[in-house]
């Protein structure tokens, strides 16, 4: 009996994915209404749920994609999967409204460049703080905190030591990860509730699983303009890295 | 027909991503720039070109709607497979230098949004959503 389970779920693996998530939304929505009367978002229950399980699912197998690494889960694998991501996140713009999005455009572009500088030189000077003083590591490390895409391809670039690129990964996977988690909470605060500042968060933030589990958890109206401005974060991230990031932090290493 | 929606979403997704990875060729980045907000702004333009011509129908509309309907679960599932072990085993100082980065970022947004009103436009700041209670 449990071969032929098997078989199914394994066979038809993103169809069980629908089934899991599906019962994972509703039990997050239930949560939502019963413990928090609906002031925390279903879905940041749902998006909070999902981080625990892949820590446990790490721990579990020690692999690297959380609760997909379990044989048994991996349909969600390709349900949560770079490309229906972004399969998705395209379909959201449909509902954008052209004018919000024409007046929050050069804010948008502003916010890129400040975004990748604010977490660069946060991401240095905790190096620092740590005791590293070479460019190479320092503008790695820094490189990881603006996303765990740019960490590596700048350490690369630049030859920074193996030890030093998984830091600045790990570094970069705080970031995003927090951003899904704490986004439905600080938004009150800043004022992150119409497309404009939604548009200059996807800027300042830019990793993009971040601002999209972010935005959906606090907003999904929102998500659209976020994830736009957010979609070029990281390739600006690695076409600065190791070329003027790297030459600032050389001349100032020195 | 629900499928021309979907098949309008799905090549304006390829041919965005298609024009990412030109741009990151001829950037010499090894990444693909930009292509999903290319995308985006093909399905928000073209859209709305076919929209005013009368060329998409209710019925094709679903095949959009559905998809953008599909995004939370999606990132529920994304969710599921961040390497959040890898992230808490990388020390403390990744942890620290990823959050003072989160910390800064956010306390950006605020300033940035005051910096670019020049013209103050009440319109422009209608929240979309009504405040959680």
């Amino acid at each position: 009996m449990y071969e032929s389970m098997m078989k199914v779920i394994g066979g038809y693996g993103l169809v069980s994915g629908f089934a899991v998530i599906g019962v994972t939304m509703w039990l997050s929505y239930w949560l939502s209404a019963r413990l928090t009367r609906g002031r925390l978002h279903g879905s940041a229950i749902a998006i909070f749920l999902g981080l625990v399980l892949s820590y446990f699912g790490g721990v579990l197998t020690g692999g690297q994609k959380g609760l997909v690494d379990i044989p048994l889960l991996s349909g969600i694998g390709l349900l949560g999967g770079a490309m229906l991501r972004d399969f998705a996140i395209v379909a959201t713009a449909f509902g954008v409204n052209i004018d919000e999005l024409k007046r929050a455009g050069v804010s948008g572009v502003v916010s890129l460049f400040f975004g990748i500088g604010v977490s660069f030189v946060a991401g240095v000077g905790v190096a620092m703080a740590f005791g590293y003083t070479d460019a190479v590591s320092l503008t790695t490390i820094g490189a990881g905190a603006v996303t765990y895409i740019v960490g590596p391809v700048t350490g690369a670039a630049i030859g920074a030591s193996s030890e030093v690129m998984a830091l600045s990964i790990a570094a970069g996977l705080v970031k995003a990860i927090l951003v899904m988690v704490v986004t439905p909470f600080v938004a009150p605060m800043i004022g992150l509730n119409n497309p404009r500042t939604a548009v200059i968060f996807g800027g300042l933030m830019g990793t993009s699983s971040g601002v999209a589990g972010g935005l959906a958890a606090t907003d999904p109206k929102l998500v659209p303009y976020g994830c736009l401005t957010a979609a070029f974060y990281t390739a600006l991230g690695c076409l600065l890295g190791p070329s003027l990031l790297f030459f600032i932090m050389r001349a100032v290493a020195a | 027909m629900i499928i021309y929606g979907v098949a309008f979403l799905a090549l304006c997704t390829l041919v965005g991503l298609f024009i990412g990875e030109l741009l990151g060729k001829l950037l010499g980045v090894p990444a693909n720039v930009g292509g999903v907000g290319i995308a985006m702004l093909l399905l928000i333009f073209i859209g709305s070109y076919l929209n005013k011509r009368g060329l998409i129908t209710a019925k094709s509309e679903q095949g959009v709607e559905f998809w953008s309907a599909i995004y939370i679960p999606i990132v529920v599932a994304m969710a599921a497979q961040q390497n959040v072990f890898g992230a808490l085993s990388g020390g403390p100082m990744a942890i620290l230098a990823g959050t003072v980065a989160v910390v800064a970022s956010f306390a950006m947004v605020p300033l940035l949004d005051r910096l670019g009103q020049k013209k103050p436009e009440p319109v422009a700041d209608k929240p979309l959503t009504t405040p959680q209670r």
